[in-house]
């Protein structure tokens, strides 16, 4: 990355879209991360990390690859319990409750905090069953009539109803990349999660999908809490509300995108939002 | 120049050392088709499908307490090594690098190098000698004691090839461990395990030394467990072993109906397993 004559560097203006200005003050928390530490065995991950994350806004973290966003947005839902030799250290407080406290059952937890994979992961069943295997599992449906309507509801709020409201039954494998990835946001979006995490999910779709999925998650914004990893920071500065760097597992900012984009206090998140490093 | 013209000799040479293995290791399997094809299906008749033995030095008869002997014997192999198999190859599966796993997978190998007749005598001791009685239980034991390690491989193989990503993709939607498990990733690996099952059914009907002194052997049709019982392999041997030019025209018959159980099984796998995936994936 190194260049005998460096180019002189683009202006923040022109390189992100402006973003749109919101009074995050009257937001209350939704996530209330206190000196949170993460360690994948000896090796630590996560340092220290102290942030509110406000409600029904989106979140966006951005950051080179590896500086733990992902760790830190599965810790949300305690995913990374499923991986051996983790531990956390600090706390993580979701809707007054710390979620790492003993006691917490994550599978309970699970069904308030849904997550949308990077890579599209439908099951291999019927567009039908894959929205209603999470509506089952929670027994949000009291009979059949109720999980046509849950299903058509979660199909509509992922965009995907008129594209497949004829074949339901088929399987969810036959669909377009773009389209199992809006599957697996419905799906998510069918248990009435509370707050929807996002790990890149657009990263390995063509620009018309990735722009479905944008659409999308500006329409959901009002409904749920949404905190999206991305690498693409022209994404973070059109879909978010808030920005927050990492770097080699600190969080560097945490701010308003508008502020991130255009006026960050960081030399780092100016270095890395103009393309400078990363 | 010279050089290019030996290179292009030695890669002839070699495809065509290619060539030849494929025949030879292909020449057994062609010789034992047509032999037992044009041997069997000269004693082949509706007779042979539906008559019992006949009486020593009479003419005739046929194999129908064998073939229900084989089907009965594999159905009782299959009740209980089927579930046992699955169970133990999800356990291993999802719990690899625990103490019990890895006995479980070291055991289930040299079980399946264990010799079949070693399985039988193993069988005559613990099902047979207690009960004073060759019985049809005890020789489904032994298939089925033969068909456990395969089932058990099959399933722990096809579950590691599921992707982590539905697994993950249930929990987060508030599935346990067990429940993601068994309705997502076990699902997702069917396909393969049925072909597994299914393959695994051909090998053990096709197993005589494990049935010799645990079936035994039955001139007439029965389907009582406790009772001893004909089977396909075994009555194969006994009238290819007698002096009976009759008897060996049958035994040929026989040896063909075994080939063809076994190769309905393989494309009733096939099949079942097309249909399955055609049904996950829509193509």
């Amino acid at each position: 990355m190194t260049t005998t004559a460096p180019a002189p560097p683009r202006s923040l203006t022109t390189v992100v879209p402006p973003a749109r200005s919101v009074s995050v003050e009257s937001h209350a928390t939704a996530i209330d991360v206190d000196r949170l530490s993460f360690f994948y065995g000896q090796k630590q991950a996560l340092f220290d990390i102290t942030a509110k994350l406000p409600a029904k806004l989106v979140t966006a973290f951005i950051g080179p690859s590896g500086c733990g966003k992902s760790t830190f947005l599965r810790t949300m839902n305690r995913m990374n319990d499923v991986v051996p030799g983790t531990r956390v250290t600090g706390k993580l407080i979701v809707d007054g409750r710390d979620i790492y406290a003993p006691g917490v059952d994550p599978v309970a937890l699970r069904r308030e905090v849904g997550m949308v994979f990077q890579k599209s992961n439908p099951f291999p069943k019927s567009i039908f069953e894959n929205i209603a295997y999470g509506v089952r599992l929670n027994r949000l449906a009291a009979d059949t009539s109720a999980m046509n309507d849950i299903v058509e509801e979660s199909l509509r709020n992922a965009a995907l109803w008129e594209e497949v409201k004829d074949r339901l039954h088929d399987s969810a494998l036959a669909l377009s990349g773009g389209q199992q990835q809006r599957l697996c946001i419905a799906r998510a979006l069918a248990i009435k999660p509370k707050i929807l995490l996002m790990d890149e999910p657009a990263s390995a779709l063509d620009p018309i999908a990735t722009q479905r999925i944008e659409e999308l998650i500006y329409e959901l914004r009002s409904k749920f809490t949404i905190v999206i990893v991305t690498h693409n920071m022209q994404q973070a500065a059109r879909v978010s509300d808030m920005t927050a760097l990492f770097w080699l597992g600190k969080l560097v900012e945490f701010d308003r995108t508008e502020k991130i984009f255009t006026n960050p206090a960081e030399k780092l998140t100016e270095d890395y939002v103009t393309g400078r490093f990363g | 120049m010279r050089h290019d013209v030996v290179r292009r000799w030695i890669s002839t040479i070699v495809v065509w050392l290619c060539g030849l293995s494929v025949v030879v290791a292909l020449v057994p399997l062609a010789f034992i088709l047509f032999f037992v094809v044009s041997q069997g299906i000269q004693a082949l008749n509706w007779e042979f499908f539906t008559a019992l033995p006949a009486p020593v030095g009479e003419l005739g008869g046929g194999f129908a307490n064998a073939i229900v002997g084989t089907l009965v014997l594999v159905g009782i192999g299959a009740a209980f090594a089927v579930p046992v198999g699955i169970i133990s190859g999800v356990y291993i599966a999802e719990f690899p690098s625990t103490r019990l796993a890895t006995m479980a997978r070291f055991a289930a190998d040299t079980l399946n190098g264990v010799p079949s007749i070693v399985v039988g005598v193993f069988v005559y001791g613990i099902a047979v000698m207690p009960f004073k009685q060759f019985s049809a239980m005890a020789g489904g034991l032994a298939l089925g004691i033969m068909m456990i390690p395969i089932v058990t491989r099959t399933t722990e193989e096809l579950l590691k090839l599921v992707p982590p990503a539905l697994r993950e993709g249930a929990l987060a939607l508030g599935a346990t461990r067990g429940r993601a498990t068994l309705t997502v990733v076990l699902p997702a690996a069917a396909p393969g395990i049925i072909t597994g099952v299914v393959l695994a059914l051909a090998r053990i009907a096709g197993e005589t030394a494990p049935l010799l002194f645990t079936a035994f052997n039955n001139r007439f049709l029965s389907t009582d467990p406790r009772q001893p019982m004909a089977s396909l392999t075994v009555q194969v041997y006994n009238y290819a072993i007698s002096p009976y030019e009759d008897w060996h025209r049958q035994a040929w018959a026989g040896a063909l109906v075994l080939v063809a159980l076994v190769l309905f099984c393989s494309l009733l796998a096939r099949f079942a397993t097309r249909r399955l995936e055609r049904l996950q994936t829509g193509h």
